[in-house]
């Protein structure tokens, strides 16, 4: 990175660390806090919109949808996460084989799960045999984004329902009055103000989200927990910047900057929740309207 | 290949260490359902050994720092917050990497703390343990995330009560003891509960991260994982575990269904409020 780094053993203390801190694989572990905030940009509006389509599926009338919802809420919940987080890029991966295999290779004669094996045809392999590394990472990303919304969707699911039964029920009742169908009411009345019911609920699986990101590093990818484990442990003097056990200090890295993330985001939705509760039938929107009045 | 019987006899306690059942584990293609059904089992008494002894430390604790985080003293307050804040803003993945690794860097043959007329020597090895060092960071981290609930509770402990209790004459301890207590936990035992579900599912995490499962001897989980990683299989050991989970989860419902009655024995029984299986995800 800088030009006297040629020959780090001789240098003093703050230009060793100078160029300590920005050897290449320094830039792979500040990138990594960058695949933090994509994971939470990409996973949390999916996770909503499954949470959405939870949520209507426990409120449906159809009892077998009914059913569904409630079956998806209360089992991820009662099911610690990182279960899923294991489970399902692994058996959705062996899944989409599994599918690929019957399509491609129709005549094959073999089973496809010898013992301890799962073998499918060549060019049911997902990603391709010979598929660039880089595929292969944003694949096992892709997963990890599937696992992770299907749990956070569940969660989610379960606060917007309990949001759209806070909305008062005379909203509805004089949406009805005015000839709304069901789907009328619960798209201009019900919809348009839930969310301000359902913020505390969603800020804090936002919170959770964020606190599960770390979760990554068990699906094999090289995310900042990697790094740091690989960066911080000892280093003897065959390598260019030799060092003790330095993970304590690198850990201690990524808890501040994850206390920074929850708590920017704390008083990110304390600003939202104060727009949102403008002109609403709820304590803080009458306090809203008295400061203002 | 080993009958039910066997793999009973043989895995049930292996979660001991290796003197309590098969020296090794079951590998490759030796491995037979039952084998998974009680190995997986086994590993469960160190997700209530954990769950229960955290909570059990947590709940005091938590009472404390509540306490203190709502006091009007600036010394006992902002500690207080800053150790909230500190243990809820960070995920308990990395607080079990950063504790373990720091606990690592202790001295090996313990720590000499001269107290003038003797020497007291800490021992710091068993720190190193997942028994004591991960349960450490799980009680530190539950007393947090407890503490928090409380004070939300005894912020929002009517006021009519103090008010009682102000006019009886009691103070202090007479008057935490009788009425700001009981209260306090009265309003926050449904969160509680799910905390303490949180709490339980997070045991699974304690072998996953830094600490080492000596001698194979896990939770359920990190058996649940071997078998997956052995048979490449994971629609066995993972729905199995699940299934454990979620028994562990309705048990743990069920004990604190019951203190929640004996906390709200006085209320008449329609305003009684009920343990749902609707938790708010307040972690």
């Amino acid at each position: 990175m800088f030009a006297f780094c040629a020959d780090p053993s001789t240098l003093p203390q703050w230009q060793w660390f100078a160029c300590y801190l920005t050897t290449p694989t320094h830039f792979a572990f500040y990138r990594s806090f960058l695949m933090v905030m994509l994971l939470l940009a990409i996973t949390a509006p999916i996770a909503l919109g499954m949470g959405l389509l939870g949520a209507l599926a426990v409120r449906a009338r159809f009892l077998p949808l009914s059913l569904l919802g409630k079956g998806y809420v209360n089992v991820v919940r009662g099911v610690p996460d990182i279960v899923f987080f294991m489970f399902v890029p692994i058996a959705l991966g062996q899944g989409i084989e599994w599918v690929m295999h019957h399509i491609q290779c129709p005549d094959w004669d073999q089973p496809i799960r010898q013992g301890s094996d799962f073998i499918v045809c060549r060019e049911a392999k997902v990603p391709g045999v010979n598929a660039p590394a880089w595929v292969r990472d944003i694949y096992a990303f892709s997963m990890a984004v599937v696992a992770f919304a299907l749990v956070f969707g569940a969660f989610a699911a379960n606060t917007l329902h309990g949001a759209m039964q806070a909305v008062p029920r005379a909203q509805v009742e004089t949406a009805e009055a005015y000839g709304m169908t069901r789907a009328q009411a619960f798209r201009r009345v019900i919809m348009p103000q839930m969310w301000v019911y359902a913020l505390p609920g969603l800020s804090n699986i936002w919170q959770i989200l964020i606190k599960a990101t770390p979760l990554l590093f068990l699906l094999g990818l090289q995310d900042a927990v990697y790094w740091a484990r690989e960066l911080g442990g000892q280093k003897t003097s065959l390598y260019t910047y030799p060092h003790p056990d330095w993970r304590v200090w690198y850990f201690l890295v990524l808890l501040c900057f994850y206390l920074f993330l929850t708590w920017a985001s704390e008083r990110g939705f304390a600003r939202l929740n104060a727009r949102l509760s403008h002109g609403q039938a709820t304590a803080a929107g009458e306090k809203l309207r008295k400061a203002a009045a | 290949m080993r009958t039910c019987t066997e793999s009973f006899e043989g895995y049930i306690l292996r979660a001991l260490g290796r003197d309590w059942g098969e020296r090794l584990l079951p590998r490759g293609l030796d491995i037979t359902f039952c084998d998974q059904i009680f190995l997986v089992a086994s590993g469960l008494m160190w997700n209530v050994y954990f769950a229960a002894l955290a909570i059990f430390f947590g709940f005091f604790l938590a009472v404390a720092v509540a306490v203190a985080k709502f006091s009007d003293r600036a010394l006992l307050r902002i500690p207080a917050s800053a150790f909230v804040f500190a243990f809820r803003g960070s995920p308990l993945f990395i607080q079990f990497f950063f504790f373990y690794s720091a606990f690592v860097l202790l001295p090996r043959a313990g720590i000499d703390i001269p107290l003038g007329f003797t020497t007291i020597t800490v021992q710091t090895s068993a720190l190193t343990t997942a028994q004591l060092g991960g349960l450490i960071v799980l009680i530190l981290n539950t007393t947090a995330y407890s503490a928090e609930l409380f004070y939300g509770a005894l912020r929002t402990i009517p006021k009519g009560d103090l008010e009682a209790a102000d006019a009886y004459g009691m103070t202090g301890l007479t008057k935490f003891r009788r009425v700001v207590f009981p209260s306090m936990l009265r309003l926050a035992w449904p969160s509680y509960t799910n905390e303490a579900i949180f709490l339980t599912h997070s045991t699974t995490l304690v072998f996953l991260s830094a600490f080492p499962a000596r001698q194979q001897a896990g939770e359920a989980f990190y058996y649940a994982r071997y078998f997956v990683d052995q048979t490449f299989n994971p629609f066995v050991a993972y729905p199995l575990v699940a299934g454990y989970f979620i028994l562990l989860t309705l048990a743990i419902i069920g004990v604190f269904g019951i203190a929640n009655r004996y906390l709200n024995r006085h209320l008449p029984r329609e305003r009684r409020a009920r343990i749902r299986f609707r938790p708010q995800y307040l972690r």
